[in-house]
């Protein structure tokens, strides 16, 4: 189900904990493999959870305990806006509006063609920084303004 | 003075003294001013734990996560003679709104975490060393998972370090996206693959942490402070802040000033200074409230705030707390309505739903807020957001209900007409 190349980075993963706690393995797994399949079917779980021999509901627990993993699919470019109170105050309500009128769509939608996903995050630790969003749960994109918006989201194939 | 003279002189940046240099988080800019000096001398000579734990309680630390509880005395804790496995944690997941100093640390002087942690595991007796690292910050999970090998490389970690027999090892963990980990026995849960729901204490990790074996977890500033410690001593350490307020310490500011950043500062300076080397309140508006310590520590109107000086004790006597130094400034042009309706739906979200009162109260709470800013409030709404309050502190394994509480409570409490009025006229008083 995963490439050779996501099991080897969820062996890597492995060597941090000892033998007999593979299951502290469970999060980066997770990761890898969403990365990699673009979100978390039923499947997809399982099978993480039966390559760290703990149990299928173990891992989705943590699945869906934590509010990064994708239990549906998403479109190709997530984008995840900071709205709490330090962006907020540094203007994220207006980008939060340009990104829904110019996606035509609205927070935890996606656009017909599969291209952009909508998604309102809580705070990244980085507020000093904002308005700021992240790109696919992992590049962070700060000091957003309309005009950064656009660009950003031309550059999201 | 000669320049061998300066360049010994204590900065009074302890962490973010690196962003001088053009290359701020190499392990050569590290090393070329002092880096991992204080780990081989504590190696070579042997330096019983002790003789660490009693320099780091002369130097006054005080835990930079929120808590401010003294390093020193936590590190006392810890039976570093009990057989078996032991393990130091760095608390690196930077939720809280407002707080973005650990990133920095991690972007700009990696080495320095990576120097205090190998210290705290030597004084602590443990062999393996976690960072915990916030979901939200990959890139910084990423680069610190590559200093990490540069240590390596360089003999700091791994089997016998530097010659002294002595085997230590580091590792990261990277989180996925829950506030709640921030908290100690949830981050333990979380490294041991499961939902970050907090355990009863006591026990406390000190006796029974990750895998129920002795553990110590401090936060990023406070580790990546303790080679500058050993370098220069506890009392010098100490002599930077304020009595019981040791040090220097990474505010982070953000919201209403001209330049939102981290500024590394003395404890114990005076907070207009703070506001003024942000560049002031932004150009054109006046301040109305500061929120000191983070999103869960009670609001201060802006009155009180200039009276302040930034240290544990002088916030703690406002009514507020220091907790992670992240100062939350707000001017003449916000609603405090709508700025606790926001804050309140990030407890609600990031309440683990363990303990009824706050998997409820959270709730409960922000919708009678949000009811408020949207002209739907009630007469008795203040007195039943403030009877809930009420029925969630004290009522929860963990503090996240008392920090739902902080902000309402205090919100309430010294805006309280701005809330009366939303209630009364269903628009609000802030440009009315």
């Amino acid at each position: 189900m995963l490439s050779a190349e996501s099991l080897a980075q969820i062996d890597h993963e492995l060597t941090k904990y000892p033998a007999d706690q593979k299951q502290s393995a469970v999060m980066s797994a997770l990761r890898i493999a969403q990365v990699e399949l673009g979100w978390l079917s039923r499947d997809t779980i399982e099978f993480v959870a039966n390559y760290l021999a703990m149990p299928a509901i173990a891992a989705y627990e943590v699945a869906t305990f934590y509010n990064m993993y994708e239990l549906a699919p998403v479109g190709r470019n997530k984008v995840t806006l900071c709205t709490n109170l330090p962006c907020q105050l540094q203007g994220a309500d207006k980008i939060a509006e340009h990104l829904q009128a110019k996606l035509g769509i609205g927070f935890g939608e996606t656009t017909a063609d599969g291209r952009y996903t909508l998604s309102v995050g809580e705070c990244m630790g980085a507020c000093g920084h904002g308005p700021l969003c992240l790109h696919n749960n992992h590049q962070m994109h700060t000091h957003l303004t309309p005009a950064a918006v656009d660009k950003l989201l031309d550059e999201m194939k | 003075m000669s320049l061998l003279a300066f360049a010994n002189q204590p900065d009074t940046q302890v962490c973010l003294w690196t962003l001088k240099h053009p290359e701020p988080s190499s392990l050569a800019t590290y090393t070329a001013n002092g880096g991992y000096e204080a780990l081989k001398k504590i190696l070579a000579e042997k330096t019983p734990a002790e003789a660490i734990i009693a320099e780091v309680k002369t130097s006054a630390l005080r835990g930079r996560g929120g808590a401010g509880f003294p390093t020193g005395l936590k590190w006392s804790f810890m039976p570093r003679a009990f057989p078996g496995d032991k393990y130091l944690i760095c608390n690196s997941d930077e939720g809280e709104p407002g707080t973005f100093k650990d990133r920095d640390i991690l972007r700009f002087n990696p080495h320095q975490l990576i120097e205090g942690m190998i210290i705290a595991g030597y004084t602590l007796g443990a062999a393996v060393g976690y960072n915990y690292i916030h979901g939200e910050i990959y890139e910084q999970y990423q680069s610190w998972e590559r200093a990490l090998e540069e240590a390596r490389a360089a003999g700091f970690l791994g089997k016998n370090i530097l010659g002294s027999g002595w085997d230590f090892d580091l590792h990261a963990h990277h989180g996925y996206g829950a506030y709640i980990c921030g908290e100690e026995t949830a981050l333990l849960e979380s490294i041991e693959g499961k939902k970050g729901q907090p355990r009863f204490k006591p026990p406390f990790p000190a006796s029974y942490g990750l895998y129920g074996k002795p553990t110590t977890i401090n936060n990023t500033e406070t580790l990546a402070s303790i080679p500058w410690i050993m370098r220069h001593g506890g009392q010098a350490f100490l002599e930077l802040g304020k009595p019981n307020n040791g040090g220097s310490k990474i505010f982070s500011i953000s919201g209403h000033v001209n330049k939102p950043g981290n500024y590394e500062i003395p404890l114990g300076t005076p907070f207009a200074d703070l506001l003024e080397m942000a560049g002031g309140v932004r150009t054109g508006h006046t301040l109305k409230a500061v929120i000191p310590g983070g999103s869960s520590a009670p609001v201060l109107p802006a009155e009180v705030m200039m009276a302040c000086t930034m240290d544990f004790d002088s916030i703690a006597r406002a009514g507020s707390m220091l907790g992670s130094g992240a100062v939350i400034v707000m001017d003449d042009s916000v609603c405090m309505v709508k700025a606790l309706e926001r804050l309140s739906y990030f407890y609600f979200e990031e309440s683990c739903g363990q303990c009824t009162p706050c998997r409820e109260g959270t709730g409960w709470m922000y919708r009678i807020v949000h009811r408020i800013e949207h002209g739907q409030g009630r007469p008795e709404d203040l007195d039943e957001l403030l009877r809930i309050g009420d029925n969630i502190a004290g009522r929860t394994i963990c503090a996240l209900g008392e920090a739902a509480v902080g902000p309402v409570a205090s919100f309430v409490k010294h805006f309280r007409n701005e809330f009366e009025y939303h209630i009364a006229h269903k628009k609000c008083l802030v440009g009315a």
